[in-house]
């Protein structure tokens, strides 16, 4: 099968799927206003967040001191066996 | 819509509420219209218009003022209705007519009957939901392909890999039901 024969088949297809399923109306709006909604589910969101005491546990300290070990462990490895260090850069 | 204020776009970052406001009534029509055409389900848009303003609302500080409201917030409604899709996959399969709810009367060529439009609506439906979207959005929609790459987070050659899989795929599952395109 040629690209010409390829294209052709693609121009077809979209040409069916055009037929098959036409645009939406581009000027289709939504069939109220959608605030009131919006401020329902943003209350709904801190109700819940203040109901189980602000979203739990706190993770971020964890990581941040886990980062600075998991550094301090690499640099302790890259000074103790240096013969480490091309191997540790072929998996960067 | 690219005139709200800088102050407006600052001030949401900071997580103000009444610029929050603001920005909500200046693009919900724009996320509205962008989620029908890629879910094409009036109702499933309001919610899905509600959610991607949420998850607007809560990524509020990493927004980047600089780079505009419109397209960061066609792109986490993108992300929405992607869910959407694939969260309907796992459960229903769509009927072609839930495909045409919203969608004008074809113009209709003779040679393309209702049996075959319907067939191919429901192949269409079962493509992989990020096929689906890049060939409702490019081909369907007719929406600029650089347009949708950036409601996507792809690049433009990735967008038209994207259509040329989805409209391969919809051959196929019409072949194998005897309708050669």
């Amino acid at each position: 099968m040629n690209e010409h024969d390829q294209d052709d088949k693609q121009a077809r297809m979209k040409k069916l799927l055009q037929q098959a399923l036409p645009p939406v109306d581009a000027d289709a709006e939504p069939a109220r206003d959608l605030w009131p909604v919006m401020l329902g589910r943003l209350d709904a969101d801190s109700a819940a967040q203040l109901s189980t005491g602000q979203a739990g546990f706190n993770w971020a300290p964890f990581w941040v001191w886990f980062d600075r070990a998991l550094a301090a462990g690499l640099v302790l490895l890259v000074a103790s066996f240096p013969a480490s260090i091309p191997l540790l850069l072929y998996y960067l | 819509m690219q005139n709200e204020s800088s102050d407006v776009l600052n001030q949401f970052r900071q997580g103000d509420l009444a610029a929050f406001e603001t920005l909500f009534h200046q693009h919900q029509h724009v996320v509205y219209g962008w989620i029908l055409r890629i879910v094409r389900d009036p109702s499933a848009a309001d919610d899905l218009t509600i959610e991607s303003f949420w998850r607007i609302h809560r990524a509020h500080d990493r927004f980047e003022p600089a780079q505009g409201f419109e397209g960061w917030a066609r792109r986490i409604a993108t992300r929405a209705a992607l869910d959407w899709l694939r969260a309907k996959r796992d459960t229903v399969e769509l009927g072609a007519e839930a495909c045409g709810e919203v969608a004008a009367q074809p113009e209709g060529d003779p040679a393309i009957t209702a049996e075959i439009r319907s067939k191919t609506a429901l192949a269409f439906e079962r493509l992989p939901p990020k096929l689906r979207i890049a060939a409702t959005l490019a081909v369907i929609e007719g929406q600029p392909q650089k347009d949708v790459a950036a409601a996507l987070g792809i690049s433009v050659t990735a967008v038209k890999l994207r259509v040329f899989r989805a409209l391969r795929l919809l051959r196929k599952d019409l072949e194998r039901q005897g309708i050669t395109p």
